[in-house]
């Protein structure tokens, strides 16, 4: 047992400090987040020093390092700005997929752009009809000749408006009992006849993420654009799970601390009736509960990534580290705001934008009821 | 060009909340967080954009603790070729003159056309390793560098001097220079750069390899003598100004009239 970090996940873990807190700028952040615009500028950088896709083999760009690593990172960029953080966190997207499962071609292709800024990835699964649960798509394709045929709505499309390539679970076998496994998934690039996404509408927080519905009608792509096996697409998509949801657990943890640095910030510094906030039992307290609360989830999802990456696939441990993270993501921020009182409640001030980007981490990549079914499911097997 | 940049580990007291050690010779640094001094990452910065322009190597070099390595290990990620540590426990409480006493003897081992050194260090602010070094070494020196030109076996460098002014000074190589911020813009160290030195070798040199003796520095051939660090008391001068914002406002841009802050 060793909970050290080793040298070289120290220096990763510092770099990305150092990056965000050099170009995360407060007032950049306030204007995309206003906009609805994805940080352009400061993603070409990350990419540039190999902030994304570093757990790419390096002969597609990477830098052969695991989930952990990403998950170290992700937390300092989450850390310094929630909104920034997540955006960066996103934009490869279901990428890991085609790292598994692709062809070398796919992966030549898509990896090296995605790791190296020219291409931005999503992940299409969720349906209007079919949300939390993906057992059956009304999303086809169908084979014609030497292409795939793509046919149907997806939505709440992280990246939907932004992405240049599409990792889309399709229907291929509608006869298919059951149905998941019938399902196979097809790669459509942006710019494909037949395509078209729209934001989904206003959010509440990750504003600088797209979240969009894709429509494909009639969307043509090669045969040679099926992800791994067909009629495998549903076993794709749940393993991936394993590692995206580590991964939204650490931007989770990394929205904490960071409402807890501010917090504690303000607490220190703010007086009331004579004394300092943070000289008052009440407010004492409440640090003690988020700092607990905090490295209870951090440990979590670094064990969830530590095992995922030595290739021990447990969906529990994930789970548990995803629902966890987003509860406490959720309960810090909110603490944070109160201990700033009013001005907590200012745009200004910061942890009102940390709060409303936490509470999707409780959300998206699986509700949190959806990571207890899976938690439960391993204790009490289905009758 | 060959060049050697001192590098030092300190701590970041900028938003900290600094309290001293009981002894009162130093503060407590146990919840701080350490990095690479601010003044050093801007000579590593220039000395990495030198050797990219002209040639010739790198190498980065500290007096610390252990954990020091952590900051040669970024300044490797950054693009120094190779790094050199000085075992500490000789040194251990040694003035600016040790200190620069033992990077001349490190500066003696191969042939640099450079020596630089942050302008001064944020922990303890002496702003003397470098000059001193200088005067150890025999060598020119140019103090507070905001910019370098080769030009053959001279450089031209110009100094930040107050009231906006700067100065240009010719120096023959061999030469010591400190630098002051904002020479650069340091770059971030990448993935790539960090993958690239992960299985490095930095040698750690005794006092003997630099040619320092036993009891020839540390804090008993300490020419300063530290008596210890306080932190004074609020001074009468400050004044809390009370009142709606615009008030407040309003009675500051006054005061600072009063002064001759503003016209």
């Amino acid at each position: 047992m060793d909970f050290e970090l080793t040298k070289e996940q120290k220096d990763i873990k510092q770099a990305a400090s150092d990056f965000a807190e050099g170009e995360f700028d407060k007032d950049l952040a306030m204007q995309l987040e206003k906009e609805h615009a994805f940080p352009r500028a400061i993603w070409k950088k990350a990419c540039e020093l190999g902030f994304v896709g570093m757990h790419f083999p390096e002969e597609y760009g990477g830098q052969g390092l695991g989930v952990f690593e990403n998950a170290l990172v992700v937390e300092e960029f989450c850390r310094r700005d929630s909104g920034i953080g997540t955006a960066l966190a996103l934009c490869d997207f279901a990428s890991e997929i085609l790292m598994r499962h692709g062809t070398k071609g796919q992966k030549e292709r898509f990896l090296a752009a995605i790791a190296s800024g020219r291409m931005i990835s999503a992940g299409c699964f969720t349906e209007p009809n079919h949300g939390s649960d993906i057992t059956m798509m009304d999303t086809t394709a169908v084979r014609d000749g030497d292409e795939w045929v793509v046919n149907g709505t997806k939505t709440f499309i992280t990246n939907g408006c932004i992405a240049d390539c599409f990792i889309v679970l399709c229907q291929t076998d509608p006869a298919a009992k059951p149905g998941y496994r019938g399902q196979s998934l097809i790669l459509v690039e942006k710019g494909a006849a037949g395509i078209e996404a729209a934001e989904v509408g206003d959010k509440m927080g990750i504003r600088m993420t797209s979240t969009a519905e894709v429509s494909f009608a009639s969307v043509r792509v090669p045969a040679a654009n099926l992800i791994g096996e067909e009629g495998k697409g549903f076993y794709h998509v749940l393993e991936f799970f394993d590692e995206s949801r580590a991964e939204i657990a650490a931007t989770a943890v990394g929205i904490a601390q960071g409402a807890f640095d501010r917090a504690l910030d303000y607490a220190k510094q703010r007086e009331q009736f004579g004394q300092r906030l943070a000289d008052f039992q009440v407010t004492q307290h409440k640090i003690a509960d988020m700092a607990t609360m905090i490295d209870a989830a951090r440990l979590l999802t670094y064990r969830a990534a530590w095992n995922f990456d030595r290739g021990k696939i447990d969906p529990k441990l994930t789970s548990m580290a995803k629902y966890y993270a987003g509860r406490a993501a959720v309960a810090v921020t909110d603490e944070a705001v109160q201990i700033l009182g009013g001005y907590g409640y200012i745009l200004e001030y910061e942890v009102e934008r940390f709060y409303r980007d936490a509470k999707i981490t409780e959300i998206y990549e699986g509700t949190k009821e959806i990571q207890k079914n899976t938690i439960a499911g391993t204790f009490i097997k289905k009758k | 060009m060959e060049i050697l940049v001192c590098v030092k580990r300190v701590p970041d007291t900028a938003d900290a909340e600094v309290a001293l050690r009981p002894d009162g010779r130093g503060i407590r640094e146990e919840d701080l967080a350490f990095g690479i001094n601010e003044w050093d990452n801007y000579a590593v910065e220039e000395a990495i954009r030198l050797k990219e322009k002209h040639g010739g190597a790198v190498t980065v070099a500290t007096i610390g603790p252990a954990e020091s390595e952590d900051v040669l290990r970024r300044c490797l990620a950054m693009g120094a070729d190779d790094a050199v540590m000085i075992d500490e426990a000789s040194f251990r409480g040694a003035d600016p003159y040790g200190i620069a006493r033992g990077l001349a003897g490190l500066a003696r081992r191969k042939a640099y056309d450079l020596v630089l050194a942050g302008a001064l260090a944020g922990d303890d602010g002496y702003g003397m390793t470098g000059p001193v070094l200088a005067g150890y070494l025999g060598w020119p020196h140019a103090t507070l560098v905001t910019s370098i030109e080769v030009e053959g076996k001279k450089i031209a460098v110009a100094r930040e001097l107050e009231g906006g002014l700067e100065e240009i000074l010719a120096v023959e190589l061999p030469a010591v220079l400190t630098i002051q911020t904002g020479i650069n813009e340091p770059r971030y160290v990448s993935i790539m750069g960090i993958r690239k030195v992960r299985s490095k070798d930095i040698p750690v040199l005794a006092p003997a390899d630099i040619g320092v003796g036993a009891g020839e520095v540390g804090e008993n051939a300490n020419l300063l003598r530290s008596l210890g660090l306080s932190t004074p008391p609020a001074g009468a001068e400050a004044v809390m100004l009370k009142g709606a914002p615009a008030e407040v406002a309003q009675r500051i841009l006054d005061i600072v009239k009063e002064r001759g802050g503003v016209a």
